[in-house]
């Protein structure tokens, strides 16, 4: 297990808590599933120590729209790599509600989807590999396809915008 | 026609890549079957009974001929000389080796052609009226509207990974040839009150096992938005289509499941907040992709050809052709072939290479290297002048390409079946052979008029059964082929499912059921009345007696 963010390896610096069962009673970081997050809000906002939701398919990422700010990490679970409402999850938490703080996908994360996650917006990659092959995986993965039809939140320059750009050179130009 | 700029060729050239290292990996078992699957299955390869196959597309049906030369060559070299063009505009080869594909793929690239999402749970090749550009019906091009879905949807990485597969369909004129109604989405060209045209969306339409016509879902989308729209209802699709069970994971059932006014609500609620973002397209950008469809360079005619007049009165098998598979265009003095891929016994939508290569050059001489695909597996030449059409006839039929039986009995869509198919549970290529053997005397056909029958070898419904005047289900029983047939159905923008008329019939008996039905319907049609027509006025019941008596 490894997780990439930023072109590198990082820590697991979060603690998964499950939707049962006693917090952590120290300053841990925690990570909560979503309902567990709706059920115990105003404790877990009391808390100290960091503080993540997991989404998982069927929630909804508008339950989380006045909280965003509170959260400094995401996390999206992918129980099958064949699930992509995850990818809906990320862009709407990104594009519609600015969220700033770490978005990672965990679950079933394999390389060929990681170019899709990223450019829905995510930005940390939960593999199954070891360290090295994970990093490996996510970098050969981000650079395999350098055309882009669709407007995301990513900031890639889509090919519409390109050739808009040309158009207005190339008038400019005459 | 749209050529592809350095964007879009430097995109299918990666892809390419990116697809034969995923080959790779396979073959030297970096990952499994089950991982390569949706790997290979965003390729358009499937594995088959006998072979993989692979499914070329041919966005909105629309062909160049070094393009259809190509596949003509791809054909040869890769398969066993043999394409099948199918429902959905596209064309499969049967016959390819697996770590041969990516080289086939390379040779498609360098035609700017591709496999890409012609299979898998993603948003599938858009298509369109084979005539668009040319049929003189026609509100406007529909062409430059599916080039754009062709870019919205090539990797979309929202929607590459839906609940199912999901397919688009557009029509630019009022009588539907697009089949749009029996899509996960429909477009509509029309006028809104203010005199803009613009888009009627419908959706939830399909076949398979859960057949439903679509249903409006707004009347009325501006150019400018329709891709946002787009965007709203795949974003609703991926989020609350259901996921728990493949047969019920189609657009088509959320629709029928919740309903359309909750369908509406979700997807009007979706765009609202979406509308004015980075998928408006603007004007100037639509008018950018309307000129890279611009009409060729047209004569200027009169309508009238007097050789070609001649040569009707003087050839009666000539003037059968120009009855049934020459159509009206809005040049003056062009006209509209239609190439049959249906001769009397063959497999329908079959095509040699050397056949391929010869549309290829007919098209080059005789309709400005413009050539299409049809939902109905034939091939047309668009712009063709009338005073050429009896060159080219002539040339079509050394080539048994002139068929003239184009909306007739033996103008068969059939799936590949179980000579081909991994899910199929009966032959339909055979049947439709037979069928087509059975009405092979032409002046029959004509007589009989338009009749479309359609065969599938199992109730995933890829040979349209449903919408067929005359649908033909095969089924297997305890090891043995039988035979539903289904009346009324059609694909038209008067769509309707057709009714099962009753108990299955063996292989034995089921050409002569479809003869007694055509008997039944020239006993009993009044004067202009079409199969269809007969059959929407009497019902079901006097066909059914010839079918069963008092069975």
């Amino acid at each position: 297990m490894a997780i990439v963010k930023n072109d590198s390896v990082i820590d697991q610096e979060w603690i998964t808590v499950d939707i049962e069962g006693d917090l952590p009673a120290g300053e841990e970081n925690i990570i909560v599933p979503l309902a567990r997050f709706k059920e115990e809000r105003e404790t877990l906002i009391g808390r100290n120590g960091g503080l993540g939701v997991q989404l998982n398919s069927g929630d909804a990422p508008e339950d989380l729209a006045d909280d965003l700010d509170r959260l400094s990490i995401i996390t999206v679970n992918f129980p099958a790599y064949t699930d992509g409402r995850g990818y809906s999850y990320a862009r709407v938490l990104r594009e519609r509600f600015g969220f700033k703080g770490e978005l990672r996908a965990i679950g079933d994360v394999l390389r060929d989807q990681i170019l899709y996650m990223h450019r829905c917006g995510f930005d940390a990659y939960e593999l199954k590999n070891d360290d090295d092959v994970s990093l490996t995986k996510v970098r050969a993965a981000l650079k395999e396809m350098t055309v882009y039809y669709q407007p995301t939140g990513d900031g890639r320059a889509t090919a519409a915008s390109l050739r808009e750009q040309r158009r207005a050179a190339i008038k400019t130009a005459s | 026609m749209y050529r592809y700029d350095d964007f879009d060729r430097q995109l299918v050239l990666e892809r390419t890549e990116q697809f034969r290292e995923q080959v790779e990996r396979r073959l030297s078992g970096d990952i499994t079957e089950e991982q390569f699957r949706p790997l290979r299955l965003m390729n358009g390869v499937y594995l088959q009974l006998h072979a993989y196959m692979l499914r070329v597309a041919v966005p909105y049906g629309t062909l160049r001929a070094d393009q259809l030369r190509q596949l003509g060559y791809i054909a040869r070299r890769y398969d066993k000389g043999y394409g099948h063009f199918t429902t959905r505009q596209n064309i499969q080869y049967n016959w390819p080796k697996l770590d041969e594909i990516p080289d086939a793929l390379l040779d498609l690239a360098k035609v700017e052609m591709h496999a890409i999402q012609t299979s898998g749970n993603c948003i599938r090749n858009t298509t369109t009226d084979q005539y668009a550009g040319a049929a003189a019906d026609e509100i406007e091009d529909p062409r430059p509207y599916c080039e754009l879905i062709r870019q919205w949807s090539t990797f979309h990485p929202e929607f590459t990974y839906l609940p199912r597969k999901f397919k688009v369909a557009v029509t630019g004129s009022a009588n539907d040839r697009a089949a749009v109604k029996v899509h996960d989405i429909g477009l509509r060209m029309h006028h809104n009150d203010a005199g803009e045209v613009g888009f009627e969306v419908i959706v939830g339409g399909g076949l398979g096992r859960t057949p439903f016509v679509g249903k409006t879902v707004r009347d009325f989308i501006g150019k400018n938005d329709l891709f946002s729209y787009l965007e709203a209802i795949l974003r609703v699709y991926n989020r609350f289509g259901r996921r728990d069970n493949k047969y019920k994971a189609r657009f088509k059932i959320l629709v029928h499941e919740i309903g359309i006014e909750e369908v509406q609500r979700l997807v009007e609620e979706e765009w609202n907040l979406i509308k004015d973002g980075s998928l408006r397209v603007d004007d100037a950008e639509i008018a950018h992709y309307i000129e890279q469809f611009a009409p060729p360079a047209f004569e200027t005619l009169t309508d009238d050809d007097a050789e070609f007049e001649r040569r009707k009165a003087e050839n009666r098998e000539f003037a059968n052709w120009v009855r049934s598979n020459v159509i009206a265009h809005k040049q003056p003095g062009y006209a509209i072939a239609n190439v049959s891929l249906k001769p009397i016994g063959g497999i329908p939508g079959d095509a040699t290479d050397t056949q391929m290569e010869l549309v290829a050059d007919l098209s080059d001489q005789y309709s400005f290297g413009d050539v299409r695909v049809t939902h109905e597996q034939n091939l047309v030449l668009p712009h063709v002048k009338k005073a050429d059409l009896f060159s080219l006839w002539a040339e079509l039929k050394n080539a048994n390409l002139a068929t003239a039986n184009l909306g007739y009995v033996s103008d068969i869509i059939c799936c590949p079946g179980l000579d081909y198919c991994a899910l199929a549970t009966a032959r339909s290529i055979p049947l439709s052979q037979r069928i087509s053997e059975r009405f092979s005397d032409l002046d029959r056909q004509h007589d009989i008029g338009e009749l479309k029958i359609k065969i599938s070898g199992c109730i995933n419904a890829c040979g349209h059964h449903h919408v067929g005047h005359i649908g033909i289900l095969g089924l297997d029983k305890r090891g043995k082929e039988f035979y539903q047939i289904t009346l009324g159905g059609d694909a038209s923008e008067n769509a309707e499912i057709g009714k099962i008329a009753g108990a299955g019939f063996s292989e034995a008996e089921v050409v002569d059921a479809i003869e007694s039905l055509v008997t039944k319907y020239l006993g009993i049609r009044e004067t202009g009345e079409r199969f269809i027509d007969t059959y929407r006025r009497v019902g079901m019941d006097p066909f059914k007696e010839v079918l069963y008596g008092d069975r």
